[in-house]
């Protein structure tokens, strides 16, 4: 077991590592330099080559890496060029806005799947079960913002429920900080929630043909009963799977989300860094977002092994 | 009789307007062991599941089923209600004991559940228990099984478990479907003798299904035999074996005797079954003389004198690097084979013998070229198969055929029967006119009709599908067929037919047949040859009868005294 979270821990820090020369060689790959962009089109080449020096961009790439990589390391990104503000408090921020709305709708898109995938499953030959798939399969087929869009046309402009925009940290007013959460948290978990129900039928239906799970009903467990002590932690592991997948895909759909919802998460924080050329704040925003994809994986394996006892000394 | 413990009463099991059990009536007295024989698809395993309750939704049960000390009939309680009698007055044993445990649940915690369940023991006292008992089902570290999580343990040892499981409540009836059937020989025999000790000592009734007549004889007192849903005869097991009255009781009994054999030097089948006399009936029973005058007549080679070696294996060695994982100790380089020598001549019949993992299927990899060996040579008919390039392994595959075991799996469900037959020929550049030629030749000699051809895997029966198995290795005119466990997957009727093709074909196209299997009977009818395996060795090699009746190495005295055999059973009954 030890071995096994060892290796896997070992195996994030190198992908990481990994991960961030490739951010940075695409970043300075893009045309342009930071210091053409700050002084504008009709700067002398003098006053551009000054200014680079001022940024520390005539020194080798590899010492600008290294000196990019430690300050990201100790929690520095650096100063934007554009804003000349420190990148760093945005970033704080934006996180912090970001993870709440991804792992609120996840933990909302479970919570919705599990039990209805389940009954799904176990009712799959009713017409209970046949709407709850056929329900499910529409779900998929909506976009997250347009869900949006119908939440806010409904529940905010036409039954006025809640705000149809902004946001409201926690400590601000933990009551108009929920009241703001609830329509973008469920734009997001609704075509999660779709999907995540149909892996969930897909997998609770593979358990209940197991040959332990009559075992469990030979034991004197009645059928459901057994399918819950038995057979729903073995049908969580290709869930876990998928979850682990849909989250970094909810991290993308978020961007989108925050732009409709103008929440400062950061989605709305990156495509305002693009739109500004601001390449060192995109190279901190992108390089963030890739190591939560990747701490995200970690932890889905990590959950396997928790799961199944056949993973932990494989691998 | 005591009183009954069991009364089964026309039980009628049908899919929708299907019936696949006729109204069929049995009773099992307390303490009583029965045993339920027929072959896959007779309806013995669904008449067990609807004594359980436990038939699939799709099925519906009709009749009565009462148990003794309980009011009415079980088929009409609530889910609720039967699971109450389930793991405490009825429990059960399944066939496949890889995936009736929950993988993810120690094992000890799985004994201690059933006795939670009906609360016979506080969850302490029940943790306690469950080591007691997996002590009692003989696992050699009880401590430890209990800890283990399933995937850690052997099959035979699963089964232990699951019989432990099935005991722990001192239950009235046992239910055991076909439980040593994917087990190797000599477990099966341990895990027989538990399964007929714990129900002695515990006085409790036994309800045995099987396939295997000389597997019944030796658990139980009283057979019922099952065919077409139908229980056709039931009597002790001297008056089933001595007297059989039902013609398939006797096709099963005469098909199931490897030692006897018709005038031609073939097995009986259903068919010539009448002509079948049995060991024990008495009147003028084919002698073991007369069958090793039999065996031996059939087993003379073509050409003794010229039969230089065809296959020639020297000092053979194929180790893996792996993670295993086992409980009983750790290995991360497994030996496969370790120096295994051994030379076939042309037109023998050589079997090879071996339990699982003693690396038989590993040496038949190697002999086709499928696998390389890590060190050690082999010749197949003057190739080089370590060293061949990849035109001479081709032509050395067009010499050497294989027949797998599954028929189920090792045919393409997507491909026509003709299409699957003639595939060994599209590389050797056989023109289609050709190909279809020797397709309609060879669907004749394994005695499928001509339509054949263009039908799917699917519309056939296991014993067909291994008829075109056989086809497919027959059709580029092979000097050597490897037969991989042809006939494990078959029902015994079957078994016997597919024995007798083999037989007949081998003597036709003057075949050198390389038979692997784990049925020293099997063997010991069809081959001239044996070499026994363990452990990735040849423990003992030598003419088959020879090693049969004279055992020289003590595991092959072992897998001999282990193999039920009907001669045992007669003496037994």
């Amino acid at each position: 077991m030890a071995r096994y979270v060892i290796g896997r821990v070992l195996q994030f820090v190198l992908t990481a590592a990994l991960a961030s020369v490739v951010v940075f060689v695409l970043m300075q790959v893009l045309p342009g330099n930071a210091a053409q962009v700050a002084l504008g089109t009709s700067a002398t080449p003098e006053a551009v080559a000054a200014l680079e020096a001022e940024y520390g961009l005539d020194r080798p790439r590899i010492v600008q890496y290294l000196s990019w990589i430690g300050g990201v390391l100790t929690g520095d990104f650096g100063t934007s060029y554009v804003t000349k503000a420190p990148i760093s408090p945005v970033i704080f921020n934006s996180i912090q806005v970001t993870l709440i709305v991804v792992l609120a709708s996840m933990a909302l898109a479970l919570a919705v799947a599990v039990p209805l995938g389940t009954a799904a499953a176990v009712l799959h030959n009713r017409p209970t079960g046949v709407i709850i798939s056929g329900a499910s399969q529409i779900g998929i087929a909506i976009p997250n913002f347009l869900a949006a869009i119908i939440l806010v046309m409904v529940f905010s402009l036409g039954l006025g429920w809640f705000p149809s925009s902004g946001w409201q940290a926690p400590i601000e007013g933990f009551g108009g900080f929920l009241e703001r959460l609830v329509l973008p948290v469920t734009a997001l978990a609704l075509v999660q929630a779709a999907i995540l129900t149909r892996y969930v039928r897909s997998a609770v239906l593979e358990v209940m043909r197991e040959d332990f799970l009559r075992t469990a009903r030979a034991k004197g467990l009645p059928a459901g009963r057994a399918l819950v002590r038995h057979g729903l932690r073995n049908a969580a592991i290709p869930v876990v799977t998928v979850a682990g997948v849909q989250l970094a895909t909810l991290l993308i759909g978020a961007v989108v989300i925050e732009q409709v919802f103008v929440l400062p998460g950061m989605g709305t924080e990156l495509v305002r860094a693009v739109s500004n050329r601001d390449l060192v704040t995109v190279q901190g925003i992108v390089m963030v977002l890739v190591v939560l994809v990747l701490l995200l994986n970690l932890i889905v394996d990590l959950l396997y092994s928790v799961l199944d006892p056949r993973v932990r000394r494989a691998a | 009789m005591t009183e009954s413990l069991l009364t089964v009463q026309d039980l009628e099991i049908s899919a929708g307007q299907r019936h696949l059990v006729h109204p069929t009536s049995f009773t099992i007295a307390a303490g009583e062991r029965v045993g339920l024989i027929g072959e896959s698809g007779s309806g013995k395993s669904l008449t067990s599941a609807a004594v359980m309750g436990l038939l699939p939704g799709e099925l519906s049960a009709r009749g009565q089923v009462k148990l003794s000390g309980t009011e009415g009939n079980l088929l009409t309680w609530s889910e609720r209600r039967m699971a109450r009698l389930r793991g405490r007055d009825l429990s059960m044993v399944f066939q496949e004991p890889m995936s009736a445990l929950n993988p993810l649940m120690r094992v000890g915690e799985q004994v201690a559940e059933v006795m939670r369940i009906h609360r016979t023991a506080n969850p302490a006292q029940a943790k306690a228990r469950a080591v007691e008992l997996l002590e009692r089902v003989r696992l050699p570290d009880p401590r430890a099984a209990a800890r283990a999580y399933p995937h850690q343990l052997s099959g035979g040892q699963r089964q232990r478990v699951m019989l432990a499981i099935a005991m722990a409540n001192s239950p009235r009836l046992l239910i055991c479907d076909e439980p040593t059937t994917a087990l190797d020989v000599t477990v099966q025999a341990q895990v027989l003798d538990l399964i007929r000790e714990a129900v002695v000592a515990d006085g409790t009734g036994l309800l045995f299904i099987t396939h295997d007549l000389a597997v019944v004889a030796s658990v139980c007192e009283r057979v019922m035999v099952m065919y077409r849903g139908r229980i056709v005869e039931s009597g002790s097991c001297e008056q089933i074996f001595t007297d059989p009255q039902h013609e398939y009781t006797r096709g099963l009994l005469a098909a199931s005797d490897l030692t006897a054999t018709d005038d031609r030097g073939r097995l009986f089948t259903i068919a010539s079954a009448a002509r079948y006399r049995s060991h024990a009936s008495g009147d003028g029973a084919m002698t073991d003389a007369e069958a090793d005058a039999g065996s031996a007549s059939r087993a003379a080679p073509v050409d003794l004198a010229t039969g230089e070696p065809l296959i020639e294996v020297s000092e053979l060695v194929k180790t893996y690097s792996r993670t295993r994982t086992s409980l009983f100790g750790r290995a991360d380089r497994v030996e496969a084979l370790r120096g295994i020598s051994l030379s076939i001549p042309a037109g023998r019949r050589f079997g090879i013998v071996g339990e699982s993992g003693s690396g038989k299927s590993t040496l038949l990899k190697i002999l086709s070229g499928l696998e390389p060996p890590t060190t050690g040579s082999v010749q197949v008919g003057g190739v080089h198969v370590e060293s061949a390039t990849s035109a001479q392994l081709r032509s050395m595959r067009e010499d050497l055929q294989i027949v797998f075991q599954d028929p189920f799996a090792s045919l393409d469900p997507r491909m026509k029967v003709a299409d699957i037959i003639a595939e060994p020929l599209v590389p050797m550049r056989v023109p289609e006119r050709k190909r279809r030629e020797r397709v309609a030749e060879t669907l004749a000699a394994v005695g499928l009709e001509p339509e054949s051809a263009h039908r799917f895997p699917h519309q056939f029966s296991g014993g067909q599908r291994q008829r075109i198995s056989i086809a497919r290795a027959l059709v580029c005119r092979p000097r050597i067929l490897v037969a991989d466990e042809p006939v494990s997957a078959l029902d015994v009727s079957v078994r016997a037919q597919v024995l007798n093709l083999l037989t007949d074909l081998v003597d036709e196209y003057q075949l050198t047949l390389v038979f692997v299997s784990h049925d020293l009977g099997v063997v010991r009818h069809l081959c001239s040859d044996v070499a026994v395996m363990k452990s990735g060795e040849i423990v003992e090699t030598g003419d088959v009868e020879s090693i049969y009746t004279n055992p020289q190495h003590p595991y092959t005295a072992s897998l001999v005294a282990a193999t039920p055999s009907l001669e045992d059973a007669f003496a037994a009954s």
